[in-house]
């Protein structure tokens, strides 16, 4: 498909509604000013600089193999420090790799709604990330999409390449300043694992009330290829629908989903995860955690395909309820097209239970401290296949987090 | 060290324990038995304060405080203590994390301090790691339950029949760290430590020396008296007849 045919495309899937999730005014969003190019993460201005970490970067770049900033629709910081790894806008890495433009919308349909058009017509910047075959840095790229203007529409196309045999750890803030009101976040994320290479993507969305967020993301996994994604949401946010989908085409090919959201105030989440098996041998775990409080809406979603030999898929998703007026819509979804595989999923909705509080509080603690134990326990997902530095880091990004909304 | 004046216990608008009274010195061990559904684990869970178990009438004093009206964890902190027959399962809190919370630590490593009180109890560090009660054997849960105790180390505690479910191996040392954590090891005047033992087999009981057995029937305490002596009075004759004599005798000594 040349550059024509998509434009084309994406013109006529311009007013095509989501599948899924409330219709947003696009137009009401607007482009705003450029932002000057930072020297280093120090350098960005220090209101922002506590909801950077919260975001789970690092401004000192200490244990990073590579930095991303982007403020609205500006990439103001972006370097890389290892060889074997690339990153940079994706507007520039169009222009270094000719071969990069086959890359563009083969995971992601391009007039799949609304969205995905958009960012192909209006698109500002986002990242491309890619490991050489090989190379395997176990230290993550950090990367970041900030928001600091009212009333911004940011849409990011990233593009993720880990080549053969390669390993790519990525952790991905997207986070917004207090200042802001409304604004909008669309990102369209593909992401290509290689023959036997691993790609971890660690995303912590740092939203708040007036955010509205879109993102549509798509795996394409390889032959012996990994793919594991941490997903952590744990502020309020206005309206969040997103749905990535991991295709294991390749043999024995592998896919991993976690999430953790704790939905507060008045937020609506519609959010899943779908794995496609269509390698032979091909494995998908998905596991998620969702804790409703306050009005919250949550629609937990997930899915998985099986249509080859052996493949092998399982969902666990719980849900626990803090609040008489939030709500949880659990719908775990499995397809099988022939005999020889084996596909399982558990869901359960609940409260805290009575018996888990005393029995903690025979212990010491007072009902408060036994229901924050609880309540840690219960988002407390065991991260399998991250580096020991990285998984330790998770956790530390994810307690910060938990502080923050106990 | 407590002491409780007829006390009478209600669970869900039951009446279970009926005017019952009962006092455990420190450095005391008493072994409480009774059959199926006569109020024992209501006994404990009301000493312990769980909001079910409504207090009726009485009241009970632990060192001295009136802590009728206490919730759990505040009996907790003037130094009782409980193991637990059927604990809950609790997911992503690990065992380690209940023996942190037991030291009163904020730390939630599981460090050498946890691990060489596990050890104690052939408790691998596998094992900490597992979520509290989930899928563990009746024998795990008791040396679980008894390693919370180790890290808690209470002055009073409750063991809701320690010997359930516990194979022949591990009996004999389950046993060995109970007497140890009831100051049974030391000799009587060094004892300051007190404990409650309620058990339906009683084969426990070879291991751990206690100084005065009671059997309850009914909600009550029926018959209070040497343990070796009651322990053998229910092995030939049963709970019922056990009672009958203990009344009789009794009757005998008023006379």
């Amino acid at each position: 498909m040349n550059k024509k045919e998509t434009i084309e495309r994406a013109r006529r899937a311009k007013t095509k509604k989501a599948a899924l999730g409330e219709d947003i005014a696009i137009e009401n969003f607007v482009t705003g000013r450029e932002h000057d190019p930072l020297n280093s993460l120090d350098d960005f201005p220090e209101e922002y600089q506590q909801d950077l970490l919260d975001a789970g970067i690092e401004p000192s770049e200490k244990d990073r193999s590579g930095s991303f900033l982007q403020q609205d629709c500006s990439v103001v910081f972006s370097t890389v420090k290892y060889n074997g790894l690339e990153l940079m806008s994706t507007t520039d890495a169009l222009k270094e790799h000719d071969w990069l433009k086959d890359y563009l919308w083969k995971a992601v349909p391009v007039d799949m709604d609304k969205y995905t058009a958009e960012v192909e017509l209006e698109q500002t910047h986002g990242y491309f990330i890619r490991s050489e075959a090989g190379s395997k840095v176990t230290m993550p790229v950090q990367s970041c999409l900030f928001i600091t203007t009212d009333k911004i529409g940011q849409k990011v196309h990233n593009i993720i390449i880990a080549e053969e045999d390669s390993e790519l750890h990525i952790i991905t803030g997207c986070s917004v300043s207090h200042a802001v009101n409304s604004a909008l976040h669309l990102g369209v994320s593909e992401f290509y694992v290689k023959k036997g290479a691993k790609i971890t993507f660690t995303m912590i969305h740092n939203w708040s009330r007036g955010m509205e967020v879109r993102p549509r993301s798509a795996v394409v996994i390889e032959d012996d290829g990994v793919f594991i994604s941490n997903y952590i949401l744990m502020t309020p946010v206005k309206s969040l629908q997103m749905y990535p989908t991991a295709y294991c085409v390749g043999r024995n090919a592998r896919a991993t989903f976690q999430s953790i959201i704790y939905a507060s105030g008045d937020t609506k989440i519609d959010s899943g995860s779908r794995a496609v098996l269509q390698g032979e041998g091909s494995r998908s775990e998905i596991i998620s955690r969702v804790i409703a409080t306050d009005n919250a809406k949550v629609i937990a979603r997930s899915d998985v395909i099986g249509e080859a030999a052996n493949a092998k898929g399982h969902i666990e998703c719980r849900g626990l309820m803090l609040s008489d007026s939030a709500e949880v819509d659990s719908i775990p979804e499995l397809k099988a097209t022939r005999k020889d595989l084996d596909l399982s999923h558990e869901a359960a909705v609940g409260k805290i239970a009575e018996e888990e509080i005393q029995y903690l509080m025979a212990r010491g603690l007072s009902e408060e401290e036994a229901t924050s134990v609880i309540i840690r326990g219960f988002l407390n997902v065991d991260i399998t296949g991250l580096p020991d530095a990285l998984a330790r880091e998770t956790k530390k990004m994810f307690d910060m987090s938990l502080e923050k909304v106990m | 060290m407590l002491e409780i004046k007829d006390l009478t216990v209600e669970v869900e608008g039951k009446e279970i324990l009926r005017d019952l009274n009962l006092n455990i010195e420190r450095g005391e061990v008493h072994v409480l038995f009774g059959p199926n559904g006569c109020g024992k684990t209501t006994l404990l869970m009301a000493i312990l304060g769980l909001p079910n178990y409504k207090v009726k009438k009485g009241s009970i004093t632990f060192k001295g405080v009136n802590i009728t009206d206490f919730p759990t964890n505040e009996r907790v902190k003037l130094g009782m203590g409980m193991s637990f027959q059927h604990p809950p399962e609790i997911r992503g809190v690990k065992l380690g994390d209940m023996v942190n919370i037991a030291l009163g630590r904020k730390e939630e490593k599981i460090d050498e301090n946890v691990i060489d009180l596990a050890k104690r109890l052939n408790i691998s560090v596998d094992f900490l790691n597992r979520d509290v009660n989930l899928g563990f054997s009746g024998g795990e849960v008791k040396r679980s339950e008894i390693l919370q105790l180790l890290a808690q180390s209470p002055d009073f505690i409750m063991f809701d029949e320690p010997d359930s479910g516990v194979d022949i191996e591990n009996i004999e040392l389950i046993g060995k760290i109970i007497s140890e954590l009831m100051d049974r090891n030391k000799m009587p005047s060094k004892r300051k430590k007190a404990g409650l033992i309620i058990t339906h087999s009683g084969s426990i009981m070879r291991y751990i020396k206690a100084d005065r057995a009671h059997v309850m029937l009914d909600g009550r305490i029926a018959c209070s008296g040497m343990p070796d002596e009651i322990t053998k009075n229910i092995m030939e004759t049963g709970f019922e007849k056990c009672v009958e004599l203990c009344v009789r005798r009794e009757e005998a000594g008023a006379e």
